[in-house]
């Protein structure tokens, strides 16, 4: 076990050179990141040069590529290009984008698992029930429904509440313009009116879409547990129901859905684009947009970085617990 | 059931004319009996009607419908009448004549991601099942590559670049097919998985060796033998990716990296009445209704082939 997990992400090394290589050469080929600022305004031959000088933007692809694979290593990440970033800090950025996408979706993923499996659980156990139809239904419209546009209705939705708070005399409670960036203030009951304002809505948009993958994949495995012969063997031994749905059945069915939520949490990390759009929250979705709009190579080599080393992990985590879970798988 | 009674991968070239009857009548029935299922299905028999209604409407509803969506020339903002159904948006355009349209774009865009994808996905899947080694390696390196690289960042190169839409658009003018071209190029990933680790272990059966020991070629084990048992898998696939890739042209329209105009989608219908949802809430909610109904059905019809698929689901009630 311990072998197979060095052996895997010594062998990830190779693949992040490969991939960040890659990443430099299809933001290399969007543009140059400084053509929009020459032409924004007339520019002297020496501004121009001393600005190619600053970004060694003035050096070829290859050899810019191996300066910054150099710098990456000893934990320097480079900084913004374009003029009108100013020369900001990439790792310092990156890390704080990541640190808002992690409080985004840490709850959301929790609360969509959780309920996912219960719901999933109890329609299996229980079907073709109302219950069964329902949960089928409601998240068989989740997941048919584009993101954005159940994001966009809650936004207005929060705004509609907003106003009818304050027709009642009351404060706007809902937040649509991501958490307050100097924190949360006041009593206790105040912050959590603030907190709650903040995040609720975002995270009921991410809730949805997970929500209906988990309960439709925990539905289905829980009823391949159910038909398995041991189950059959166990009710057949006089094991009382719930034993034999809990103890043998729900354990052996929770297997699959651990390993498609950790590759799902994994590649979370890269920021729920568009859930982040909409709420105004500057995490890893909005820096990678903007980082793309502005032709930042540095930025977008950043963001890689950290989302792929979550996805390796991720994807390693969840083979390891699978074979962990599953004794008859072995990890070679 | 999928080893022995297979309609296609039995017959090793069967001869004399009485075993091809045999297997015909065997094949027959067990197509029969899938579709027998599928039909007992409500929901997918539901999903079905509801996706060839939306096909016809999309491709033949124009023909029909007494505006084209090219007459601008109506009150702007009219909320939905008898003689507009859905409306007029903030061009004096009918709404249904441009719903048309744009169910139009958004299915022919979903239907070439879903083959396009399938085919790469089934192709190099099971190429690195049945070969392994080095090929295999090669094939799983470049999907963790893919998924590794932001996928935001190659629909950026794409869609975005200039060059690249003027040498395949024809002048930067339509764009819709490198749209399907990319969402096919991310989402044969997760297909290519599946059949991979299917094929791994159907080619130690029985079934491939007898047709290695008869000397069929490679070619011929795989796309004769070891394929046509995972064709459900395949089919379920496919039909959910239509869903999966109306849904995510929908979301690059709203990043702004999907379909431009002149050609158009549901998606970029959402996206450019995205202020009007409280205005005028006819031009946001009707394509966002239609999105709905082409994955919801197109999702019940995947949900009802998988379980007309599954020959263990033998407790098949109402």
């Amino acid at each position: 076990m311990f072998r197979y997990i060095i052996r895997r992400l010594l062998i990830s090394i190779p693949l992040l050179i490969v991939a960040s290589f890659l990443c430099f050469g299809l933001v290399n080929a969007m543009g140059d990141p400084l053509g929009e600022w020459k032409l924004a305004k007339p520019r002297t031959e020496a501004e121009i040069t001393a600005a190619y000088e600053r970004t060694g933007y003035n050096k070829p692809f290859f050899e810019r590529y191996v300066d910054w694979a150099g710098n990456f290593v000893t934990g320097d990440w480079g900084e913004s290009v374009v003029p009108g970033n100013a020369g900001k800090d990439v790792k310092e950025d990156v890390l704080d984008a990541f640190g808002v996408t992690l409080r985004l979706i840490l709850g959301a993923e929790i609360i969509a698992l959780a309920l996912g499996i219960a719901v999933g659980v109890i329609g299996a156990v229980r079907q073709y029930s109302i219950f069964d139809y329902i949960a089928t239904g409601i998240s068989f419209a989740m997941f048919s429904m584009p993101l954005f546009c159940v994001a966009l209705v809650l936004k207005a939705g929060g705004i509609q509440l907003n106003n009818w708070l304050e027709s009642l005399g009351a404060d706007r409670w809902i937040i649509t313009a991501g958490p307050p960036g100097e924190g949360f203030s006041g009593g206790f009951g105040e912050q959590v009116f603030q907190y709650t304002g903040a995040y609720i809505l975002p995270t009921i948009c991410l809730v949805v879409i997970q929500f209906a993958l988990y309960s439709r994949f925990q539905r289905a495995s829980m009823l391949e547990t159910l038909n398995a012969d041991y189950v059959r063997t166990a009710q057949a031994k006089g094991v009382s129901q719930g034993r034999a749905i809990f103890k043998h059945a729900f354990r052996n069915a929770l297997i699959p859905i651990i390993t498609v939520s950790s590759l799902n949490i994994g590649a979370s990390f890269g920021g729920a684009v568009i859930t982040e759009r909409v709420f105004g929250w500057s995490g890893m979705g909005k820096f990678l947009i903007e980082a793309i709009e502005d032709l930042e190579p540095y930025q977008v080599l950043g963001f890689m970085m950290v989302t792929a080393v979550f996805i390796i992990v991720f994807n390693l985590i969840a083979d390891v617990l699978y074979a962990v879970l599953d004794p008859r798988i072995r990890l070679d | 059931m999928t080893e022995i009674g297979s309609p296609v991968a039995t017959p090793a070239a069967p001869t004399s004319g009485e075993a091809s009857q045999f297997d015909t009548t065997a094949a027959k029935k067990q197509w029969q009996v899938i579709l027998r299922r599928f039909a007992r299905h409500k929901a997918a028999l539901f999903g079905l009607v509801l996706f060839v209604l939306l096909v016809l409407f999309a491709f033949f509803g124009g023909l029909l419908w007494k505006y084209d969506y090219t007459d601008l020339g109506f009150k702007r903002y009219l909320p939905p009448s008898a003689d507009h159904p859905f409306g007029t948006d903030r061009l004096g355009g009918d709404m249904v004549s441009l719903i048309i349209r744009g169910t139009q774009f958004s299915l022919q865009i979903a239907i070439f991601v879903a083959v396009l994808s399938t085919v790469i996905g089934v192709v190099l899947g099971a190429l690195a099942g049945y070969l392994r080694g080095w090929v295999d390696a090669v094939i799983s390196r470049f999907i963790d590559l893919i998924l590794v690289i932001p996928s935001l960042i190659i629909a950026a190169v794409l869609v975005r670049n200039s060059f690249v839409v003027n040498v395949a658009g024809g002048g930067g003018s339509s764009n819709w097919l490198i749209v399907a071209l990319y969402l096919g190029l991310i989402m044969w990933l997760s297909i290519a998985r599946v059949i991979r680790g299917m094929v791994l272990s159907l080619r130690e059966k029985e079934f491939v060796e007898a047709a290695r020991a008869l000397g069929a070629s490679t070619f011929r084990i795989v796309f004769r033998h070891i394929l046509p048992n995972t064709i459900d898998v395949i089919i379920v696939n496919a039909t959910l990716a239509i869903a999966q890739a109306v849904l995510l042209e929908a979301a690059l329209s709203f990043l702004g990296l999907g379909v431009q105009s002149p050609d158009t989608s549901l998606g970029l219908m959402i996206s450019l009445n995205k202020n009007e949802l409280t205005l005028h809430p006819w031009l946001f909610f009707t394509p966002f209704v239609f999105i709905v109904l082409i994955s919801l059905s197109v999702n019940f019809i995947g949900d009802g082939l998988r379980d007309a698929f599954d020959p263990r689901q033998k407790r098949v009630k109402a």
